[in-house]
């Protein structure tokens, strides 16, 4: 089994995910961009595991799906608060914090 | 290591010290009879409050504990005193046979078989200074184990009659802890080792004695008192400061390699062997004879005695009667070896100690005739008893002195005990307004006080004769028939000791008949003391009728040989640090003249009191106290001694008012000179320089330096501020941007540096 291709598909969609991140203007669709991220590296670990025949990896990665579940939720309650308070998810528009 | 120095001291300068570090277990445990009341002390500090009967329990016991361990120790004494050359004992002196000290004709027994009475010695290192080691421990000896005695036994009973004489006290817890505090001091001075720690134990039951006195502190006469007793012993203390200390460095110059001593057994026997020069004694034995003077009640450090009566009786009977005021007593029974040389009591006809003594107890005896408290009168002829054995020891009887500290701790205590159950029943000490005709009211007292007259009188065959007819022969002034021989020929003190014991049989006729005879004075109907106060009455008046049978005199013909001079075999040290004195041989015709002028003294007193005035109390139908037209007011000179002896001798004026005042003004003057030009100007100088310093600190240090630091600081992070204002742009994904970028710029160095 080769490694390569799993940590170059996992590379490419750390980049897409990063890409989305900091390009769209969307609420959701960052916080889907960041689940990109986040199986990127699931990828990585399930691969790693895979190969060094551990089962330690496929635990984190189950671990790191709970937890972005979790965060999912959180981040689609603050995109809601966020759309019921300013009529609009585009995040450009939401700088209340500057200095 | 206490060993080798000893052996090392015997075999350099050929000197026994006649002390031995072994012994029966008691004898070398004898600290545990000091540690008892020391711990009931704390204990009832701690939780006296909290027990059924405020802490007195627990005194009680320690105390009692400690008097069944001094009986035992007192057996084992004897026990060692009779057998120590059976035993296996380490005898660590080694005695030279050119420079073996001789003792005196009178000690038959002991040295001369090669098996002398070692006193048992046993030190603890206590601290170290100056590359030398400081000792504390015990010296146990004949008269160590008496004194051990006597202080249990008087301060057991004064536990148990306090009980009921001060039941209901406000600080009856507090009035405890002290006589368990003062027990353990006496008891640690009885058996110190050296003269540091008899110092210390010295100072503890000054302190006891101030803080008893003080008992009733609200009263201003009371705390006047215990401040005026703890200061005339100050003055004293410096005398035995300077005594000890110049001792200290005298035995130092004679040992070799050593730079000082504490040791009383060394101290004494380096001054019996004359190795000390006789200058160094001599300023040391006045030194510690002014700390005699003032602690021992004697003329004319005297005055604190009679007013320490201010504390509540017991008191009066434990500490100002029967044992405390005889530490000086004991100290210079302890420190013989350096009195005898310093004074050169051998061979003499006068020196200070017997003058001293002598004085003291004529002077105390007539006072003893003009007082109206009857606790007074007890208190003079405490100083009158102690100026007695002062004198004993400065005629170089000191067996004599010994044993009558020993009576006379007995029925003093009893006449002591006696005024308190009498004045608990009248409320009063006053006996002529107060009290009279109390023998029917309270029979139990009536008849204890009487015994412990006859025995501080000195009628056969009461404790007292026996005592007082011993230091009468030591004087060795007695020439008729036989009875000379002491260590001198004391003339003068056996003309005063016989005037004291007429005048101490007079006034204590005086003073039965104030209070037991006549009609009753005062107010109310007195009644007896409850059993216990009479208990402990009735025990020490049956030592006082028995108490002079242990020393009946060599040569008594009405007693077997084996029965005399017990006490003096037993206390007596035969040791090397004991000097040697001369024994006076007793004689009849001195003890029948003495009991002569006791009953010639009785009789004069008798005739004026039980006679006159009981007549004169007749024909005008009251109980008189004396002759309306008594010698006082028919004679001029009578008056004038009369307010001579009511104004003590003008000595309290003496000090108040010509020496504290005549001290207190010019000192006052000098002390405000100094202050106004000494300090004031010395504070003012140093308040004007430190305004000029803190200016120039001001200007230069604090705005330039600190200020501008804080500024500097301020700006710069205001500066900073402004920057990072830019970066915060509110916008998520600016923040994101740079998270990525820091993060692949550390992921990149990450890769270079591994």
């Amino acid at each position: 089994m080769l490694l390569n291709q799993f940590l170059l598909l996992s590379a490419v969609l750390f980049s897409i995910g990063v890409y989305g991140v900091l390009a769209r203007r969307n609420g959701v669709l960052l916080l889907m961009s960041i689940e990109l991220i986040l199986n990127a590296v699931n990828i990585n670990l399930v691969a790693f595991a895979a190969f060094t025949d551990t089962i330690g990896g496929e635990v984190f990665a189950l671990f790191v799906i709970a937890v972005a579940a979790a965060e999912v939720g959180v981040g689609l309650a603050m995109v809601l608060l966020l759309y019921r308070s300013s009529r609009t998810i585009d995040l450009t528009t939401v700088d209340r914090l500057r200095g | 290591m206490n060993n080798l120095l000893i052996a090392a001291l015997s075999a350099d300068a050929g000197l026994p010290l006649g002390i031995t570090e072994g012994g029966s277990w008691l004898l070398r445990n004898v600290w545990l009879i000091p540690l008892l009341p020391a711990l009931s002390f704390v204990l009832i500090l701690t939780f006296g409050k909290r027990m059924p009967h405020g802490g007195s329990e627990l005194g009680i016991a320690a105390v009692g504990i400690a008097f069944v361990l001094a009986l035992l120790t007192g057996i084992a004494w004897v026990d060692h005193r009779d057998n120590s050359h059976d035993q296996e004992v380490h005898v660590a002196v080694v005695q030279f046979d050119d420079h073996g000290v001789g003792h005196g004709d009178g000690s038959e027994e002991g040295h001369g078989g090669g098996h002398p009475s070692l006193a048992v010695h046993r030190t603890a290192v206590w601290f170290q200074a100056g590359g030398m080691e400081f000792t504390v421990g015990t010296l146990v000896d004949g008269l160590a184990v008496m004194m051990l005695v006597v202080v249990t036994l008087v301060s057991l009973l004064v536990h148990v009659y306090s009980t009921e004489y001060v039941h209901g006290d406000r600080r009856y817890t507090h009035y405890f802890a002290f006589l368990s505090l003062f027990s353990a001091s006496m008891l640690l001075l009885v058996v110190s080792e050296n003269t540091l720690q008899l110092l210390c134990a010295w100072e503890l039951v000054g302190v006891c004695s101030f803080v008893l006195i003080g008992h009733w502190w609200e009263e201003k006469p009371n705390s006047d008192a215990a401040l005026k007793a703890f200061l005339t012993n100050r003055v004293g203390d410096m005398g035995l400061l300077v005594g000890v200390t110049v001792l200290f460095f005298a035995a130092g110059s004679a040992l070799p390699g050593r730079f000082g001593s504490f040791s009383i057994a060394e101290t004494n026997a380096l001054a019996s062997s004359g190795m000390l020069s006789h200058t160094a004694l001599l300023v040391a034995s006045c030194g510690l004879m002014a700390a005699v003077m003032s602690k021992s009640g004697q003329f004319f450090l005297h005055t604190w005695l009679p007013d320490a009566m201010a504390g509540p009786t017991p008191v009066s009977a434990l500490i100002h009667a029967a044992t405390m005021v005889v530490a000086g007593v004991f100290m210079i029974a302890r420190m013989y070896g350096v009195f005898f040389e310093g004074f050169q009591i051998g061979g003499s006809s006068i020196n200070l100690m017997a003058f001293i003594g002598g004085l003291t107890t004529i002077v105390g005896a007539c006072l003893a005739f003009v007082q109206r408290d009857i606790k007074k009168v007890l208190a003079y002829s405490t100083i009158s008893q102690l100026g007695y054995m002062v004198m004993a020891l400065g005629v170089g009887a000191w067996t004599a002195a010994v044993f009558h500290l020993f009576t006379h701790a007995f029925f003093k205590a009893c006449l002591f005990l006696g005024s308190g159950s009498v004045a608990h029943a009248v409320h009063s000490f006053d006996m002529k307004s107060d009290m009279g005709g109390l023998r029917k009211h309270m029979p139990h007292t009536y008849r204890t006080f009487m015994i412990g007259t006859i025995a501080l009188a000195g009628l056969p065959p009461l404790a007292g004769f026996w005592s007082k007819d011993e230091i009468l022969v030591g004087t060795g002034g007695w020439g008729l028939l036989g009875g000379t021989g002491g260590n001198g020929a004391y003339t003068l003190m056996l003309g005063m000791g016989m005037l004291t014991a007429a005048l101490t049989a007079a006034y204590m006729t005086r003073c039965v008949y104030l209070t037991f005879f006549g009609e009753f004075r005062g107010h109310g109907e007195p009644h007896e003391s409850g059993p216990r106060i009479t208990v402990p009455l009735w025990i020490l008046a049956g030592l006082a009728i028995v108490a002079g049978f242990l020393n009946l005199p060599t040569g008594f013909q009405l007693a077997p040989g084996s029965l005399q001079e017990r006490f003096g075999h037993y206390v007596e040290p035969v040791a090397g640090y004991f000097p040697a004195i001369t024994h006076a041989t007793p004689s009849w015709s001195l003890a029948i003249a003495s009991t002569l002028v006791v009953m010639g003294g009785i009789a004069a007193s008798g005739y004026y009191y039980f006679v006159k005035v009981e007549a004169a109390s007749k024909a005008a139908g009251t109980s008189l106290t004396e002759l309306p037209d008594g010698p006082t007011t028919r004679y001029p000179v009578a008056a004038m001694g009369y307010k001579l002896l009511d104004n003590k001798y003008y000595l309290d004026h003496l000090y108040n008012g010509v020496i504290a005042n005549g001290t207190k003004g010019p000192l006052a003057r000098l002390v405000y000179r100094f202050n106004q030009q000494v300090i004031d100007r010395t504070v003012d100088v140093v308040g004007e320089t430190a305004v000029k310093v803190g200016t120039v600190v001001y200007d230069r240090i604090d705005q330039l330096v600190v200020d501008g630091a804080v500024n500097a600081s301020g700006r710069a992070s205001s500066g900073m501020g402004e920057e990072l204002r830019r970066v915060n742009s509110g916008k998520v994904q600016s923040y994101a941007a740079i998270l990525f970028a820091a993060a692949t710029v550390l992921a990149g160095l990450l890769i270079v540096i591994v």
